[in-house]
C-alpha cells in the first residue's frame, strides 16, 4: 500500500477544510519570471499548508501554469524565493532531483512514456531514482495503479488507453513516489468531457487521503466542492484569494467578477 | 549468332563466370567484412556524437557540427583518396581496406549523428519534463526516456543512409581493395567479357537485399504497440 509519511498520521484528524497551520509545504514569495521581454510573473506569493488543496484560476496567459512550474523548478524564476518542504529550491547547492521526487507533477498532455507499459511508466523513477528492485517497484506500481482504478491496465501501453486512463496512470506515476505535494497543471483540459469525471474522482480521493495539492484548472465545479482556497491570478499577479465560497460567491475584486462572469457564458 | 545469343554470351557467359566465381566470392566476403565494420563503427560513433551533443557543451558542439558538416559535404571518394594517399606523408600508411573503412565510417557517423540528433529533438519536451519532474537526472532521462523514442524515430532514415553509405565499399576499388567491384572489373579486363560484372551485381544483391529486409524488420519490431 502507498502511505503518506507518518508525520501526517500523528496530527489531529481534521474534518472539512484544513486550517493553515505550521510551516507551509510550499512557500513561494516575490516570484518574478521573464521570458525574454515578456514579464509573466510580477511578484507572486503563494503559500500552501500541509493537506491543503489550493486551486489557481485565471485567464490564459495570467501566469498560473508558469507559477506552478516554478514550484518544482521546471521553470526557474527570474527572482524570488521558493521553499518546498523546508528546502530552498533556488539555492544552487540544492540537489534539485532529490527535491523533485517529493513534488509530484501531473501535466495537461499526460506525458506518459509511449515506449513503456503503464507499470513501466510508474516503476521507472522508483527504480532509477529511489533505487528499488524490480519486484518491489512492480509491487508499488501495481498498488499505485490500483489506487487510480487501473489495476487491470498495468500491462497496457499508453496508446492503448483513453486520455482519462492515461492521465490516471500519470497520477499513479507521481503518487508512487509518495510526494509531499502534488502539482496539477490543467489535468483535465485535454480530455473529452466524459473522461473528466474519472480523473476528478481520483483527485478527490487523493484529497481525502490528505494529499497537499496545488491545482491549476478550469474545473470550477471541482474547485467549489473540493478546494480549501482559491487563488485568482491575472496578468502575472494574484488578484484575490480566499475560500471558494468567497471567491465564487462574493468576489471583492472587479477583475475576479469579470472573469467568473465570462465563465458563465 | 542472333542478338539474344550475343546478349547471353556478353553478360551471362557461363564459362567466364565459372572461371571468376571463386574470386568474386572472395571479394564478396571481403565486402561483407568491410561493410560490417563500417556499419558497426559508423553507427556507434554517430550515436555517441549525438549523445555528446545533447549535453549542450558549446565548444564541443561546435566541433561536432563542424566535423559532421565536413563529412557530409565531402564526397566519400575524396576522403578515401585523401586518407590513402595523404596520410603516408604524415607517417601513417593505412592500407586501402583501412582507408575505406575509416572514410566510410566517418561519413556514416556524420549522417547518423544528424539523424539521431534530429530524433532527440523530435521527442516532445513534455517527455523530458515528466521524467525530470519525478527526480530523474539528465543522463537517466536521456538513456531511458528520450533515446529509446529518438532511436525509433531514427530507424527508417538510418536504415536508408546505412545502406547507401555501405554500398560505398565499391569505392575501395580505387585504392586497391579486393572487394566485389574491384575483383569483377579486374576479371572483365582479363576475360574481355562483362559477365563478371553480372556476377558482381548478383553478389551485391545477395549482400544488400537481406540488409534492406533486416531494416524493415527492425522498423516493425520497434514500432510502438498500438
Amino acid at each position: 500500500m502507498i502511505r503518506r509519511r507518518t508525520r501526517v498520521a500523528a496530527e489531529p484528524v481534521m474534518t472539512g477544510p484544513a486550517p493553515i497551520v505550521a510551516a507551509p509545504i510550499v512557500a513561494a514569495s516575490g516570484i518574478h519570471k521573464h521570458f525574454g521581454a515578456l514579464h509573466v510573473l510580477k511578484g507572486v506569493d503563494l503559500a500552501v499548508a500541509e493537506r491543503e488543496l489550493v486551486f489557481v484560476i485565471g485567464p490564459s496567459g495570467s501566469g498560473k501554469s508558469t507559477l506552478l512550474r516554478c514550484c518544482n523548478r521546471l521553470e526557474t524564476p527570474s527572482s524570488g524565493r521558493i521553499i518546498v518542504d523546508g528546502i530552498d529550491l533556488l539555492d544552487r547547492h540544492t540537489d534539485i532531483n532529490a527535491v523533485r521526487r517529493r513534488i509530484g507533477m501531473v501535466f495537461q498532455q499526460f506525458n506518459l512514456y509511449p515506449h513503456m507499459t503503464a507499470r513501466g511508466n510508474v516503476t521507472l523513477a522508483l527504480r532509477k531514482v529511489l533505487g528499488k528492485g524490480r519486484a518491489e517497484a512492480d509491487e508499488i506500481a501495481d498498488a499505485a495503479l490500483a489506487r487510480v482504478g487501473l489495476a487491470e491496465k498495468a500491462n497496457a501501453y499508453p496508446l492503448e488507453l483513453s486520455g482519462g486512463q492515461q492521465q490516471r496512470v500519470a497520477i499513479a506515476r507521481a503518487i508512487a513516489l509518495e510526494p509531499r505535494v502534488m502539482l496539477f497543471d490543467e489535468p483535465t483540459s485535454a480530455l473529452d468531457p466524459e473522461l473528466v469525471g474519472g480523473v476528478l474522482a481520483v483527485m478527490r480521493s487523493l484529497r481525502e487521503a490528505g494529499m497537499t495539492m496545488v491545482v491549476v484548472s478550469h474545473e470550477m465545479g471541482f474547485a467549489r466542492a473540493a478546494a480549501d482556497r482559491v487563488v485568482f491570478m491575472d496578468h502575472g499577479l494574484v488578484v484575490e484569494e480566499g475560500p471558494p465560497a468567497q471567491i465564487f460567491g462574493a468576489p471583492e475584486q472587479e477583475r475576479t467578477r469579470a472573469f467568473l462572469r465570462q465563465l458563465d457564458h | 549468332m542472333d542478338s539474344w545469343d550475343r546478349f547471353v554470351f556478353t553478360f551471362f557467359n557461363a564459362q567466364v563466370m565459372a572461371t571468376y566465381l571463386p574470386r568474386i566470392v572472395e571479394g564478396f566476403f571481403l565486402t561483407v567484412q568491410l561493410a560490417l565494420l563500417i556499419v558497426i563503427s559508423g553507427l556507434a560513433l554517430g550515436l555517441l556524437l549525438a549523445v555528446v551533443r545533447s549535453f549542450g557543451i558549446r565548444p564541443l558542439n561546435w566541433l561536432i557540427i563542424f566535423l559532421v558538416d565536413l563529412f557530409r559535404a565531402l564526397p566519400p571518394l575524396v576522403i578515401i583518396v585523401l586518407i590513402y594517399f595523404g596520410l603516408p606523408s604524415l607517417g601513417a600508411a593505412p592500407s586501402g581496406f583501412v582507408s575505406t573503412w575509416i572514410s566510410l565510417t566517418l561519413v556514416l557517423a556524420a549522417f547518423a549523428e544528424e539523424i539521431v540528433w534530429g530524433g532527440i529533438l523530435a521527442v516532445p519536451k513534455g517527455q523530458w519534463e515528466a521524467a525530470r519532474s519525478t527526480g530523474l537526472g539528465f543522463a537517466t532521462t536521456l538513456t531511458h526516456v528520450v533515446l529509446p523514442q529518438a532511436l525509433r524515430l531514427s530507424i527508417p532514415p538510418l536504415t536508408n543512409r546505412t545502406i547507401a553509405i555501405t554500398k560505398g565499399t565499391a569505392l575501395g576499388s580505387v585504392v586497391a581493395v579486393a572487394e566485389i567491384l574491384s575483383v569483377a572489373s579486374g576479371a572483365v579486363g582479363f576475360s574481355s567479357n562483362p559477365s563478371p560484372l553480372t556476377l558482381g551485381a548478383i553478389a551485391y544483391l545477395i549482400l544488400f537485399v537481406p540488409v534492406v529486409a533486416f531494416g524493415r524488420w527492425v522498423e516493425t519490431r520497434f514500432a510502438w504497440k498500438r
